[in-house]
């Protein structure tokens, strides 16, 4: 039982390939010849061995037509830019990217070379996103579960829209929104940050870290304390949950004795869920009022009181507003 | 535990050390120039900043030459900028020149061989004369950026005949016609690496684009300044950063980078250098591009140019402030006519008179002769100028309609059209039109 226990799972179990449940009564019967047992050792190692079966559907192929037409779309333009140079493309895969169109266009539709190419693999990413949320609600109905994980990915997709579309139009310009690459999205969020005065005074931003930090800490909390007491069946959760047996409460023994409260077995992860899900609604919120409502968070923080005053020595003087002097 | 076992152990210290290897060697060298607590400091790496004292010292000068004698002028035909200094002193500034800017190359660098020294057949010496009245300007007039330390020919060219750290208006990696250069997002030595906007120099350092993009009011007014246009302002930071050697608060508090009461002393100095750099290369470099061979000029046809690299060289100030000048009084300013015999007794005297309170005075009031031709940041000195007179009308758009067009006059306009192409940054980058948010109209936006 021990040597179960572990990150990585040292005794695989083998079992007949299992289908899953019968489909529902309106769906169309399974297609192909079924490839089961499939099972992957490595796979096995870190989770369950058995591959598939896998759903397609018609969300699941348009999601990823749609995926794989933004991701051409966007390495092309990569390619492009570097004038088609396979070599430069590799050398420069970090740094390469397909930029919004420039400002001056605002809301227009700019063409293809400056801009246009953004619009086109914005719309298709956003379509592939979304069809892929359909799966997973769907997919969520067919088994007779909650949907919870479509709500939470929805979450992440609101502030997805933010960046790429809600705050550009209300600024009015999609030179505003995120370019897809690697570092240039990353050059992106230090410059909206030095732009609107430091991310650092918004509270939005700083509530999405709290949630960010906070889902990470109760992710370790609670894997530890269900490894903890797995040996007393607390790996059973659920059952757990409305049949509360030696291993639940000692793990909410556990937090009672280390710090006097403690969650239950079934609000533990609801903590999670909303931690999860604030962490992106809050930061698309953020996000929002920048620019839009907020000009300079470091100003805004100074007005509510939220800046750190601290003596200084040498004032310094804005030199264009000396007279006098040449700019 | 099992799974520890000794070929796991020597194998996680072997990939551990293998990227350790990457980091430099600790502890670094810390220098603190802020309010303590705010991470307001200068990090230095010992290894790399001996190597770098080593290769920043100054040349010992050249002992002074006897003093009296007849004029350069009197002696030597065609001395234009040096006329009034004696024959040995014209003659040591000479020798120092050489071997300041060609000593391999020797005196013919800039000389006829088979003409006379006065001839003035060669683009290099034309080029070189122009370069002294810049040194002696820059040393007489700017001292707001060089201070008394001032520069000579050594500070940027350092025994290369051109300095080793030049730029040009840089194409960008050749594209197809179908896409609009973005002069972004590759990996580029200018910005340290980062896919920042790869030549800031040219729209900041040659243009007077407006480098300010924050908004210094809590709530939107008007401020149209785009992300994208941060992100040219950030490219040309990071070329400050990195060719001073210095962080982000060797000059900013980062809590608020455009907060000037907050900011170390070193920003003025920073503000008059940008301001500086721009009219060294509108004024000298490229009034010279007629004269240089297509050696010294880039892919599209711009001579070599100065920004900050050029002279500081990684240092936080150009071969760690050593006051090279103070030895070569030929090159603190233009010599009036009497030489410096003249200078020397007309300085003594102003400093008899008011306590040395002259040399600012005098370079505060030279100041704006010099900058007249392009003054810097007129794009948003105009642009209050228009603004504010119209009385502020109700009508937003009208106002606003006009001040965007002198704003963006000297940057080129028309967005719409592509080609030409080439300008840096893309006109339109730099500001977008106003949001169909009803925003209050703009009183001012700086």
């Amino acid at each position: 039982m021990a040597e179960y226990q572990n990150i990585f799972t040292r005794v695989q179990v083998r079992e007949p390939g299992y289908p899953g449940v019968d489909l529902p009564e309106s769906s169309l019967p399974r297609l192909g010849k079924p490839v089961f047992p499939w099972f992957s050792y490595w796979i096995g190692k870190i989770g369950d061995a058995q591959i598939g079966p896998i759903y397609f559907g018609f969300a699941g192929i348009a999601s990823l037509i749609c995926g794989f037409i933004a991701i051409e779309i966007i390495g092309f333009n990569m390619l492009a830019s570097v004038d088609w140079s396979p070599i430069q493309f590799v050398k420069n895969f970090f740094w390469l990217a397909l930029e919004p169109p420039p400002p001056a266009y605002g809301l227009s539709i700019p063409p293809l070379g400056d801009g246009g190419w953004w619009l086109m693999a914005g719309f298709f990413l956003t379509a592939s996103i979304i069809l892929w949320w359909i799966r997973t609600y769907q997919r969520a109905i067919a088994l007779g579960t909650g949907t919870h994980v479509a709500w939470a990915f929805a979450a992440a997709i609101f502030f997805y829209l933010t960046l790429g579309f809600i705050r550009p139009v209300l600024m009015g310009s999609w030179g505003e929104a995120v370019p897809f690459g690697i570092f240039p999205h990353l050059d992106w969020t230090a410059a909206i940050s030095i732009r609107y005065g430091n991310f650092y005074y918004n509270p939005f931003h700083a509530l999405s870290i709290a949630f960010l930090y906070g889902s990470a800490v109760l992710f370790a909390m609670h894997g530890g304390t269900i490894l903890g007491v797995s040996r007393y069946g607390g790996d059973r959760e659920i059952d757990q949950i409305t049949s509360r047996g030696t291993a639940a409460e000692r793990a909410m023994l556990f937090w009672r004795w280390t710090m006097g409260f403690n969650a239950t077995m079934e609000s533990i992860h609801r903590w999670a869920w909303w931690f999860a899900v604030l962490t992106v609604i809050t930061a698309g919120i953020g996000i929002l009022l920048t620019g839009t409502v907020v000009e300079n968070w470091y100003l805004w923080g100074i007005k509510h009181g939220i800046v750190a005053p601290y003596p200084s020595e040498m004032t310094i003087q804005d030199p264009s507003l000396l007279q006098g002097v040449s700019q | 535990m099992k799974f520890l076992n000794r070929k796991t152990v020597v194998l996680a210290a072997l990939g551990a050390s293998a990227i350790l290897a990457g980091c430099e060697a600790p502890p670094p060298e810390t220098i603190q120039n802020g309010y303590r607590g705010l991470q307001m400091q200068t990090n230095y790496n010992p290894r790399l900043l001996q190597a770098s004292l080593e290769a920043n010292v100054p040349p010992d000068p050249i002992p002074a030459s006897a003093e009296g004698g007849p004029l350069a002028k009197d002696v030597y035909k065609n001395v234009q900028v040096l006329g009034n200094l004696t024959v040995n002193e014209f003659n040591r500034l000479m020798v120092a020149l050489t071997n300041w800017v060609a000593p391999e190359q020797g005196c013919y660098y800039c000389h006829v061989s088979d003409g006379g020294f006065e001839e003035d057949g060669i683009y290099t010496k034309v080029t070189s004369r122009r370069m002294l009245q810049m040194t002696q300007d820059t040393n007489a007039n700017w001292k707001d950026h060089v201070a008394d330390t001032g520069i000579t020919c050594y500070t940027c060219h350092r025994g290369n005949p051109v300095p080793e750290y030049v730029w040009v208006t840089d194409p960008g990696p050749g594209q197809p016609t179908a896409l609009a250069p973005t002069g972004q997002n590759i990996a580029a030595a200018s910005v340290a690496y980062s896919s920042l906007p790869y030549d800031p120099f040219t729209p900041f350092l040659l243009q007077d684009n407006d480098i300010r993009v924050i908004g210094d009011t809590v709530l939107p007014q008007g401020n149209r300044r785009s992300i994208k246009q941060a992100e040219w302002t950030y490219g040309l930071m990071m070329h400050m950063s990195d060719s001073l050697g210095v962080n982000c608060t060797y000059c900013h508090n980062s809590r608020s980078f455009y907060s000037w009461d907050q900011s170390p002393p070193q920003r003025t100095t920073a503000w008059y250098a940008i301001r500086h750099v721009r009219e060294l290369n509108n004024d000298y470099v490229v009034p010279l591009t007629d004269i240089l061979p297509d050696s010294r000029k880039g892919p599209l046809g711009d001579v070599y140019k100065v920004y900050c690299a050029t002279c500081h060289q990684g240092a936080y100030k150009p071969l760690y402030g050593a006051p090279m000048v103070k030895d070569y009084p030929s090159l603190q300013g233009p010599i009036p006519e009497g030489g410096l015999a003249a200078k020397k007794a007309a300085e003594e005297a102003a400093a008899a008179a008011s306590e040395g309170d002259t040399p600012p005075a005098q370079a505060k009031a030279e100041m704006p002769v010099v900058a007249e031709p392009e003054p810097a940041e007129a794009a948003a000195s105009d642009e209050q100028a228009k603004a504010e007179p119209p009385a502020p009308a109700p009508e937003a758009a009208a106002e606003e309609e006009p001040a965007e067009a002198t704003a963006d006059a000297p940057v080129e306009q028309q967005p719409q059209q592509y080609p030409p192409r080439l300008q840096y940054p893309p006109p339109s980058m730099m500001r977008y039109p106003p949001a169909p948010l009803q925003y209050p109209p703009a009183p001012q936006t700086r």
